[in-house]
Parts: C-alpha cells; structure tokens; sequence
C-alpha cells in the first residue's frame, strides 16, 4: 500500500506487465511446444526485445523531455555508445573464430593490416569492464557535454542543434576506418556473450528478460526521481528556469543531473540491443534516428511515465507491420504521425487519457457542488499530466 | 597599472606641498563624517609624522573607515552604479541606499531604469561601474542569481512568475529557506516543521483554501500573492517587489497594500510601482528614478510637488 502510494498504481501495473513479460515470453517461447497455440516463434524473441531497448531509451529522452524541457535531438549517440562497448565485447569474444582466425585482433583489424590492438581495445575481452564502459563512456559524455551548455545558458532550440550536431560529429568519426571502430561497417559477426552462444533461442530469451528487467528498473529510477523533491524542481526548471535561479537554485546542476542519468539509461538500452540485433554501425549515430525517439516519445505522450514506453512499443510496432506491407510509404507515416500528434494530441496518448479524466472529474465535481448548493469551492482542477 | 599609481601618489604628493590644502584630490567619495578630521589635518595641524605621504594613507584610511561606517548600518548599498546597453545608459550614476527594516516604493516613467536596477541587485546584469553593497559589506556584483538568492533577497518579477504544473503548496516547498543541492533535494523528506512554515506562509497570503490547487488555475492576483508568498518562504532579508498591483483589481490592490505592510515588520522591502494610489496606501519614503539616476527623494507629497518630477511625468 505504501509502495502504491508511493508511485501511484499504474506505474506498478507498468512494472508487473514488463516482468510478467520478462518471464513468460521466454517461457513460451521455450517450454511450449512450436504448434502450441501460446507458443512464441523465435524470430519473434529478439524483436519484442529490440522494441523494450527502445523503450528504455525513450524513456531516457522522457527524464530530460518531459521533465526538465530540454529537447534533445541527439540520444541516439549515447545509446550508440553504449552499444560500441558491448560490441567490442562482443568482437573480442569471437576470438579465433573470425574469418581471419586472428586470436587477439577483431577480422576488421586484420584487414586494415594492423599489427596489435589499439589501447582503447584494451579491457573489453572483460565483461565486467565492457559493461563499466557502458555505463561510463555515455555518462561522461552526457555530463561533459551538459556542463558546458547548461553553464553557458544555452537553453531550447540552440541546445536541440548542439545535440544534433554533437550526434552527427560521432557518425561522421565512426565511419572512418582509422577510428578504430570497423568504419562504415561497424562490429557484428558476434559468436557469444558470457559463454553463450548469441544465436541461441536460450540466449536471446534470456537477453529479452534482461533488456524486461532493466525496462522495469529504470521506470522505477525515474518515477522515484520525479516524485522526489528534485522531480518538482526539474519541472519547475521546465516551466520557469530563472523563477528557481531567484529562489535560489542552480538550474544548470539541475539540468546536468538529469541529462547524465538519461544519459547512462540510454547507453544502458543500446548495451542490451546490441546483442539482439548482432550488429552495432555508425548508422545508429543517424540525427533522424535520435529524432525518431522524439516520436516515442512524443506520441505516447511526455512528462509522463507510462506514456514513453507505450509509445515506443506502439510506434515500432507499427513500423515493423507497414515496412513489410507498404516499405516505401513508412516514412510518410511517421512524419504524417508526428504532425498528428503535435497537432491533435500535444499531451500524446497517456497525456491526453490523463488530461481528459481530470477534465471529465472536475466537472463532475462541480456539478456535485452545484447539487449541494453549498457553494462548496470546486478546487479539484484539471493539472497537467503526473 | 604600476604607473598610473606613481601617478597618483606624485600628484597627492604634489597637492599636498601647495599651500592650499583643499586643492587635494578628495580620496574617494568620503561621506561628511570622514570631512572635518581629514580637512584639519591638512589645514595646518601639526603631525606627528613630517613624511606627507603619510598623512595621505591616515586620511584615506579615515575616509574609507568613515564609508564602511556609513555602509555598514544599510541593508543594500548602491553607489555610482553605472550600466550601459549598446551605449544606452539605462542607469547612469545611481546611488542608492536602503536602510535595514525599510520600505521604501520606487516610481518612474517607463524606461528610467527600475528593472535593470532590479536585474543588478540579484545579479542578472553586471554593472559597468559603481559599488553595490549587500548589508554592509557584501560586494554583489560578484554573486550569481543563486548566491545572492540564498544570502537573502527574495525578488518578485513584474509578470507573475509561478510553477504553473505545481501546487500552491509545492511552489512554496521549492521556495523554503533551506539546502539548495541537487542531490539532496533527491533524498528530501517532508517533516513537520516544513509544514507548519507552509502553513505559516500560505495563511498569510490568503492562500490556505487553494494550497491543493494548480498555479495555473489560480487567478492573476492569486498568482501574484502566491509569488509573494514564494518570496517570504526564502525568508529574504530584503524583498524586491517589482509592480505588485498592476492588472489587479482595486479589492485586490488594497489587499496586497496590506500583505506588503504585513511583510514590512519583518523585512526590509523595495517596491517598483506605476500605481500613485497604491503607492500612497502604502505610506512609506519614495524615490523618484529618471534616466537612471535618483530625481527625487521623499515622502510621496514632496515627491510629487517637486518640479522636475512634474515636468518628467507631464511635461512630455
């Protein structure tokens, strides 16, 4: 009852589907024999897990987004970050099973007739330290990245174009060869992850239910934040940022805590990815991949908790059923998507079912008042979302 | 830097071997009290130490003692305070001094620099030139926003500036008086003396019957007072009121007339208003600011009887 109270009863429906959803897509996908009416192809496993990475990533946005006002147009580069670590793991898991045969140098290494590994391949043979990095390497950039603009002022627009750019700048160094980083190719060709073998359904259940709980942890992360007393101040900060500089706040610290939890959140989401897809490349630096996120986000609705994953699920889905019926007409549907939303559902889904029971509450309440003749003030107004 | 100090103490040196005393250059703005003990000892008194020089260093030691004396009673101190935009000078050789526990209303035509004076005390713009002094010796032009928030100057903007998604009451939480880290506002606990100040705080701006409802929905008085309210939640020493009343109702602007008398026992309050009837309600020292600089200094009669206050508000 507490813990109800504490984060209000949808985010723990939210938190027991998505475990339910770690334990029984594996089950029946697994334990269910192929002709069972239950029964979850194999090909399915992967892609539902593909969907809830993406899913943990809007929600990174949403911490910045819908709570702090800071549009990001670049997240895509610490969820690609993150994904770089895991698949120099991944590279040098292969071992001597490359194409090369090379124990030590990743078959790309090899072709570009480079003698030893370089420093910054040093390490990731260990998951343990692959996984530091993970966790390190996006939290760095985010809170080195977000020390300057926030200490600068830069603020709206100008900060999306810095994160734009800042992604963009990335794509074009992953893509050179001498980066270090498979060029233009990127990592793939994984063999296992912790002993494993990466295509196996056991392993890729397993991988779904990881990606499932990392899901459920952040949305917990990020509800205990927003309903902290720190929550309160970064939508403050969203709504009036030299109103908490004159009550004595540090907006940018403010700004620079969320924008690194997202951050890490983000790399954490391409970590789990990475194995699921078994290939990590430049492409996924793309500024129109960080602006897809914004779609998540926007359509299932931001400033929301729910409305982030919703979204991402509901939204991928739909690209995975009309690319295969309609390939050519799929990037139309998202622009035609995104218009819609900011133009008939600013709020999103979640935010317009919110918006609209406290609207249809209000005015029951009046009525209620009215009936009572008391004149009883009627101050149970319409808020913005949770 | 080094020369232009050679200058100086060459010329002091200069100025002191003529026989006119008073042709020295005055060491700084010293107010009267520092006068008569660095007059005497250049009129001829006899020193104990024949070196002119230093007899410069004892009356400059004086006149600054005496100006750290004058300063160190008031509450916010502006002297000389200078600030260009574009060659624009919205404030031109300001000085302006409150005293603790005063109230004091500020009026002048659009334009004659109120906001940017604003803007200087709570370090959003830095002077070009002058001193700004909080309670005595606190330099401000070296403070940001924040800082000088916490060491006690609450400000509230002309248009209401509130947390529209949040309750009355949580715009209050954000505003008590208290720690300002990030990371301990993520580990934050309500407790019971938080709440009794919000009580306190919400009672006194007439808030009490509203404290669950959204900012948002408030009406714009209601929005003003609970801005006010934010300030007092600071507890600031000084409050800088930047047009309380305007688009109020005449209820309404009798009703903040008494919140602000209400909050002047106990703070030190610095009102901008364009209102002469709300002005007036509140009874207390006006200063008359025109082209960034003070034109008229009084009580709101002699204020407003004095021709070139006249002639600035009518005469255009």
């Amino acid at each position: 009852m507490l813990l109800a109270r504490f984060l209000g009863p949808r985010v723990w429906i939210l938190v027991a589907v998505i475990l339910a959803a770690a334990i029984l897509v594996p089950l029946a996908n697994l334990a269910l024999p192929p002709d069972h009416a239950l029964h979850v192809p194999s090909y399915l496993v992967p892609l539902w897990g593909k969907y809830v990475c993406y899913a943990l990533l809007a929600l990174s946005l949403d911490l910045v987004w819908g709570y702090v006002g800071i549009l990001s147009l670049g997240h895509g580069a610490f969820f690609a970050l993150g994904g770089y670590a895991m698949g120099m793991y991944l590279m040098r898991q292969i071992g001597s099973r490359g194409v090369y045969g090379n124990p030590v140098l990743p078959d790309f290494m090899v072709f570009l007739n480079w003698k030893e590994l370089p420093w910054y391949w040093l390490g990731f043979d260990q998951f343990w330290f692959a996984c530091l990095m993970v966790v390190l390497v996006p939290g760095l950039l985010a809170f080195v990245f977000g020390f300057f603009a926030f200490r600068s002022r830069v603020t709206g627009v100008y900060l999306s174009i810095i994160t734009q750019a800042m992604t963009y700048a990335l794509l074009l160094a992953f893509f050179r060869n001498d980066m270090g980083f498979g060029g233009n190719n990127g990592l793939t060709d994984f063999k296992d992850i912790l002993g494993f073998p990466i295509q196996a359904a056991s392993t890729r259940a397993g991988l779904f239910a990881a990606s499932c709980i990392a899901l459920a942890i952040a949305v917990l992360l990020v509800g205990w934040i927003t309903r902290s007393k720190l929550g309160k101040l970064m939508i403050a900060v969203r709504d009036a940022e030299s109103r908490t500089r004159f009550i004595g706040w540090r907006p940018q610290y403010v700004k620079l805590f969320a924008f690194t939890v997202s951050g890490i959140m983000a790399g954490i989401a391409g970590a789990l990815y990475v194995p699921q897809v078994g290939i990590i490349n430049p492409g996924e630096f793309a500024p129109v991949n960080s602006i897809e996120v914004v779609v998540w986000a926007a359509v299932g609705g931001r400033g929301t908790l729910i409305g982030p994953v919703i979204g991402a699920l509901l939204v991928n889905y739909g690209k995975t059923v009309f690319t295969a019926a309609a390939p050519e007409f799929w990037l139309f549907m998202l622009g035609g998507l995104f218009v819609f939303v900011t133009l008939v559902l600013p709020r999103g889904i979640v935010g317009t079912i919110d918006h609209g029971w406290d609207a249809l509450r209000s005015i029951r309440r009046a009525k209620d008042a009215e009936k009572d003749e008391s004149g009883g003030d009627a101050q149970a107004v319409p808020g913005p979302a949770e | 830097m080094s020369d232009s100090i050679i200058q100086k103490v060459a010329d002091e040196f200069r100025a002191l071997s003529e026989p006119q005393g008073n042709a020295r250059p005055p060491a700084g703005p010293a107010p009267a009290a520092a006068e008569p003990v660095g007059n005497g000892a250049v009129h001829g008194e006899p020193f104990v130490s024949p070196h002119p020089y230093a007899t410069v260093l004892h009356d400059r030691r004086l006149a600054a003692e005496a100006q750290g004396l004058a300063r160190r009673d008031t509450l916010l101190y502006l002297n000389g305070v200078t600030k260009s935009f574009d060659g624009f000078k919205a404030i031109n050789n300001l000085s302006l001094v409150i005293q603790k526990g005063e109230m004091r209303a500020i009026i002048g035509p659009n334009g004659a620099g109120k906001t940017t004076m604003m803007d200087i005390i709570t370090g959003k713009t830095r002077p070009d030139k002058g001193e700004v002094f909080f309670a005595g010796d606190v330099d401000l032009t070296h403070h940001d926003e924040a800082a000088i928030a916490s060491m006690g100057i609450g400000r509230k903007f002309q248009k209401p500036t509130v947390f529209e998604s949040h309750t009355v009451e949580d715009n209050i939480r954000l505003s008590l008086a208290g720690p300002r880290s990030v990371l301990g506002a993520l580990v934050h606990r309500k407790d019971r003396a938080e709440r009794d100040r919000i009580e306190t705080i919400l009672e006194t701006t007439r808030l009490t019957a509203r404290r669950k409802t959204y900012a948002a929905n408030l009406s714009h008085g209601q929005k003003q007072w609970l801005e006010i309210g934010m300030l007092l939640a600071q507890d600031p020493e000084l409050l800088l009121v930047d047009e309380p009343v305007a688009g109020m109702t005449d209820a309404e602007t009798e009703e903040t007339a008494r919140l602000l008398r209400e909050i002047a026992q106990h703070h030190s309050v610095v009102v901008v208003e364009h209102d002469m009837h709300f002005v007036r309600a509140l009874g207390v020292k006006v200063t008359c600011l025109h082209e960034g600089s003070v034109l008229s200094e009084g009580t709101l009669d002699k204020v407003s009887n004095d021709p070139k206050v006249i002639e600035v508000y009518l005469g255009r």
